[in-house]
């Protein structure tokens, strides 16, 4: 029995190949820390969590603070909020780019805080003495519920409101949208809307949802307001007056010590200019046929706004 | 502790009818995998009897079935959702597939598993071909078609789980729904109750196993008492009778 079976081989191959194919995918270039960076005035290390959008102001943060001379050391990836937060309280990372009402929401279960400028004071209560929050941007990643731009045409709606005006509406969100207090009850209290039908697609806002709301089978789906199928979609954001759903505008959190003279005005400087737009495009450059690196993005938009040549 | 709190949650009478719902998801769960078990039986059936009788297309339909068990249940379902639409169709199709193999295996082993001169001694007294199949291979072969099916429904009842990430019911939510927002509880009665429905299904169908096996012949294999293997097919045939329940238990 010299000869390797064809089949043996063919399946060998195969597995080899698809070996290839997953390590591939965990090789970005994005992963991994840069190199050096003391902890001196001068210098600062930026982490993020574990998706592109996060990865991507990581880089706006930092590299805007490099142009103007601070040593930037970088920790992206780093998981989930109860991964990366205690590393952010003993000063491992120096400044992480966070969504105010969820960071609120994880530092204190009890925040019933809505709008921007609630979430904003409560989070300074919140936040550990060796933390500080910077200004918030005008840019947030939080739920939306959206509608077809036919469906918003014909019924006249634009905000959550004007859904009172229909008969029976189906929405999709994940699952736990049904019993959430921003989800179908606080839709019932806030709103006063009994009209809504509920069905469960658990992709959060993914190719599943986007088939059922283009299809018809649903008309207003809960699709977080940064993801790209949005634009490509041409799909309508309807307004929520009434703060159903809690800001969730970007928010850097630094190191209170950290947090001073130059650095603290580079970085409002920068979260002034992220509107959700800006997102949308990023996300739209990293996650769609393009897959750019965040840091290409994040350079890009820099100069394009100045903050470097 | 999570055990006995998932264990109140099911007990709860009040969660049956209003909240978590368990009796409609239990409808949704039950409704699904009929249907699909249905669609599973019609189309295995047939094919499973063919291949038995005439000892042809086994190895093709051993292939097929080990393709469509490779499949993974949740990525084909999602792929199908985007292309059909969020409905029904795709959450049958998935199912289907992944319960027509053991089926199939049920029925194509029962029938083959019949002892030769019993079909010989049948043919001898003028039986038709049909009157064989009908009279004599699928009564002696009922034990291990049944067999099949219980494996089928096992998996079809299990794998509804899965539906409920898309708009479906069914218990699959509950365990979605815990694991989304870290209520270990609602996931553990999920699962208890995914498991009860699935034991209690199969252990009716092992007292229907056990009616339809014909007087006199032994319950696990119609005739594996026999040392005398089929002629036509009797390689194959001899780990047929060893293991054909297992066969199709295996996935």
């Amino acid at each position: 029995m010299k000869r390797i079976h064809p089949r043996l081989l063919a399946a060998v191959a195969v597995t080899a190949a698809a070996g290839l194919a997953l390590a591939g995918c965990s090789s970005s270039s994005s992963l991994g820390g840069g190199s050096g960076g003391g902890s001196g005035a001068g210098s600062i290390t930026v982490g993020s969590a574990a998706f592109p959008e996060n990865v991507t102001l990581a880089y706006a943060y930092g590299e805007a603070l490099a142009a103007k001379g601070v040593t930037v050391t970088y920790k992206v990836n780093i998981g989930q909020r109860a991964a990366y937060f205690p590393a952010l309280q003993k000063g491992e990372i120096d400044l992480i780019p966070e969504y105010a009402g969820s960071i609120l929401s994880f530092l204190n279960k009890n925040a019933n805080q809505k709008s921007g400028d609630e979430v904003a004071s409560a989070l300074d209560d919140a936040l550990p003495k060796k933390l500080t929050a910077l200004d918030l941007a005008p840019g947030a990643d939080a739920d939306s519920l959206n509608v077809t731009s036919e469906f918003s045409d014909t019924n006249k709606v634009t905000s959550i409101a004007d859904l009172s005006k229909l008969g029976s509406v189906t929405l999709t969100a994940n699952p736990e949208f049904e019993t959430r207090p921003d989800g179908i009850p606080g839709l019932k209290s806030v709103y006063g809307l009994s009209n809504i039908q509920f069905q469960a697609i658990n992709d959060s806002g993914g190719p599943a949802t986007l088939k059922a709301l283009l299809d018809g089978t649903v008309q207003v789906a809960d699709i977080y307001s940064t993801t790209p199928s949005i634009l490509d979609n041409k799909l309508v954001t309807l307004e929520d007056p009434k703060n159903l759903f809690a800001s969730q505008q970007i928010v850097p959190i630094l190191t209170a010590s950290k947090a001073k003279g130059d650095v603290a005005d580079t970085v409002n400087a920068v979260s002034k200019k992220i509107t959700t737009k800006t997102l949308l495009q990023w996300n739209k450059r990293t996650g769609g046929d393009e897959k750019a690196d965040p840091k290409t993005v994040a350079t890009d938009w820099l100069k394009q706004n100045g903050f470097t040549k | 502790m999570i055990l006995l709190q998932a264990l109140a949650f099911i007990l709860d009478g009040q969660n049956w009818v209003s909240g978590p719902r368990i009796l409609y998801q239990l409808g949704v769960t039950l409704s699904i995998s009929a249907i699909s078990v249905l669609i599973v039986v019609v189309i295995a059936t047939p094919i499973g009897i063919a291949i038995g009788h005439t000892g042809r297309g086994r190895g093709v339909a051993i292939l097929l079935s080990n393709v469509t068990r490779a499949l993974p249940t949740l990525g084909l379902l999602s792929i199908l959702i985007v292309l059909i639409g969020v409905n029904a169709t795709p959450v049958a199709i998935v199912l289907v597939l992944l319960g027509i193999p053991p089926m199939l295996a049920g029925v194509y082993a029962g029938i083959e598993s019949v002892n030769r001169s019993t079909i010989d001694a049948a043919r001898a007294m003028g039986m038709t071909e049909g009157q064989i199949i009908g009279r004599v291979e699928i009564p002696l072969a009922a034990p291990l078609i049944v067999g099949g099916l219980r494996a089928t429904t096992l998996q079809i009842v299990a794998t509804t789980t899965v539906a409920s990430a898309f708009a479906f019911g069914g218990f699959g939510l509950y365990l979605i729904k815990g694991l989304n927002t870290a209520d270990y509880v609602q996931m553990a009665a999920g699962a208890i109750l995914v498991t009860a429905l699935c034991l209690l299904i199969d252990g009716l169908l092992a007292v229907v196993q056990r009616l339809v096996a014909p007087r006199g012949v032994p319950r696990d294999g119609a005739d594996s008492a026999s040392p005398k293997p089929r002629a036509r097919a009797s390689r194959s045939r001899a780990t047929a009778t060893v293991s054909p329940l297992q066969e199709g238990m295996q996935s």
